[in-house]
């Protein structure tokens, strides 16, 4: 500040985000280089776009008027599929990441349990849930069972790597007197842990829930049941009233979920 | 906190008294009602002929997955390169429209609670409930396949993530900082640029480095659908049931995903 005061001339200006200007630059130039080079490599049929652009007013305009009525049979059936999947999976893969999760969280598993769990985490995270569900499909065959895996498989890499980070930062004190009093590893677990991260578990949870609903649109695409087969369909054959009809029940439920999981996040707090 | 008495005369703590537990034991039980009815649909519809069979069919898989054929690499540098490209177009894109979404649903910098905030609260919540995936699927049918689909694909998803993290962090601010830049006579947008935007500033480079990291992983798939990028490989490979090409593919996939994943980790730690 010094230095602006002794030249008054100087006109005060706001310090930029990021300090060194070397990095600054350095991070300018090569976002500049990248962006011309990435945008170089990128083929647009803009004739191919101008055309599309009628069906695309039709798509939006078919939100005037979404028309439930005709495939209803295909889109209830689509969707009790989806929401039966949601609620199954993400049940077991509660069950499922509650020991995963634990088995991650450093400051109460041994090392080589530790490891064998962050693994498994960071493979249901790295590969996304339609490859996972191709996958699955070719294994055990089309149908609800295959996606029903897939949301399972999803949520341990969510629920048990934040299970594990909140376990991590649990307040040692509490558990360590648990363990004082003699407990047992399941009554420490029991008594001393899981107090402290239930209500951000359950709060995980029926985030998860919300995500596995959204998740379990898709699924149908590669085979593995709920709504995303009929959607697909609706698509291929240009039924954008039909199509709006089931994006707007997505809309309505994930909003419904959404809302549930407030107030369920702010009862327990 | 209950104590229940046993005949003997001991006392034993419980932590819940008797209604509390008897309710809670009636929730389970509702709970799990509905779990194995959704199950026994799952199952009635499942041929189970095929499941007792998954373990035979994985090993066969398994035994022509491996090993990867390692000389498809050079074809999947060009598509890797377009993968990431969908990504980081498609997050700089839709950048462009969360930032003002975000500011239009933030409390305390909407122009109007109900005629600004509503409309932005809805996009948000429309873009958010909408799967990329979905994104690409309704662009391919409506501009034509390719990457252009792809990032438009992704930046729609994006929109309503990004305006979400970021008007929550708008909402947080210190309001100190407005006044003190308010009582200096500044106007409405010069509140903004010295006032609000400093304190948004790490958590807005924060969120847009933690989308882009989602973003290489969703652009990855998006080639199943025709919208771009390695997933083209992917589905090319799956047709003709090429499980070496396949394994690479995953393999690729998987590091991508990793050190975008660190790249990002690294870049949130260094502004936090």
């Amino acid at each position: 500040m010094s230095a602006v005061l002794a030249s008054e001339r100087r006109k005060w200006r706001k310090p930029p985000f990021i300090r060194n200007p070397l990095a600054r630059w350095g991070l300018i130039v090569f976002a500049l280089v990248y962006l011309v080079l990435a945008i170089g490599t990128m083929e647009v049929n803009w004739a191919r776009v101008y055309e599309g652009l009628e069906r695309g007013k039709q798509f939006i305009l078919a939100f005037s008027h979404p028309d439930f009525a005709s495939r209803w049979s295909d889109i209830s059936a689509g969707m009790i599929e989806s929401i039966i999947m949601t609620i199954t999976s993400t049940a077991a893969g509660i069950i499922i990441s509650i020991p995963i999760g634990l088995g991650a969280a450093r400051n109460i598993a041994p090392l080589p349990v530790y490891y064998l769990c962050r693994g498994i985490i960071a493979v249901s995270r790295a590969l996304h849930e339609i490859i996972v569900a191709i996958l699955l499909v070719a294994i055990f065959g089309f149908g609800p069972l295959a996606g029903f895996l897939t949301l399972s498989f999803a949520t341990i890499g969510f629920l048990a790597k934040l299970l594990a980070e909140d376990i991590e930062s649990t307040d040692r004190s509490q558990s360590e007197a648990v363990k004082a009093t003699g407990a047992s590893w399941l009554q420490w677990i029991n008594y001393g842990i899981q107090p402290q991260v239930m209500p951000r578990l359950i709060g995980l949870s029926m985030y998860r829930l919300d995500i596995n609903f959204r998740e379990s649109a898709i699924l149908g695409l590669v085979g593995a049941g709920g709504i995303g087969a009929t959607l697909n369909t609706a698509f291929d054959r240009y039924e954008f009233d039909t199509a709006a009809a089931i994006i707007v029940i997505i809309i309505v439920v994930v909003m419904a979920l959404e809302y549930l999981s407030g107030m369920i996040r702010a009862r327990l707090q | 906190m209950a104590v229940s008495i046993k005949n003997n005369g001991q006392k034993i703590w419980q932590l819940r008294d008797r209604n509390n537990q008897i309710l809670r034991w009636f929730f389970l039980f509702i709970a799990v009602a509905i779990i194995m009815y959704c199950w026994q649909k799952i199952s009635s519809q499942t041929e189970w002929f095929f499941v007792w069979d998954a373990p035979r069919i994985a090993g066969d898989i398994g035994s022509r997955a491996l090993p990867p054929r390692w000389s498809y690499i050079d074809q999947l540098w060009e598509p890797l390169w377009d993968t990431i490209n969908i990504a980081t177009l498609g997050t700089l894109l839709s950048l462009f429209f969360a930032v003002p979404v975000a500011f239009l649903a933030a409390r305390n910098t909407t122009p109007h609670p109900v005629f600004c905030r509503w409309p932005a609260l809805l996009i948000i919540v429309s873009s958010r409930s909408i799967n990329s995936l979905i994104w690409a699927l309704l662009l391919v049918a409506i501009i034509g396949p390719g990457i252009f689909a792809g990032t438009i694909a992704i930046a729609l998803r994006s929109i309503g993530f990004c305006a979400k993290l970021l008007y929550e962090a708008i909402e947080e601010i210190d309001e100190k900082q407005v006044e003190a830049i308010t009582a200096t006579g500044a106007s409405r947008w010069q509140v903004m640029a010295y006032a609000i935007v400093p304190q948004i500033m790490p958590s807005f480079a924060g969120i847009t480095v933690f989308r882009w990291d989602i973003n290489i992983r969703e652009s990855t798939v998006l080639g199943l659908v025709g919208a771009g990028g390695i997933g083209l490989q992917m589905q090319s490979s799956l047709n003709v049931l090429a499980w070496p090409q396949v394994t690479l593919i995953l393999l690729i996939v998987f590091i991508a995903v990793i050190i975008s994943e660190m790249v990002s980790a690294k870049v949130r730690a260094a502004i936090i």
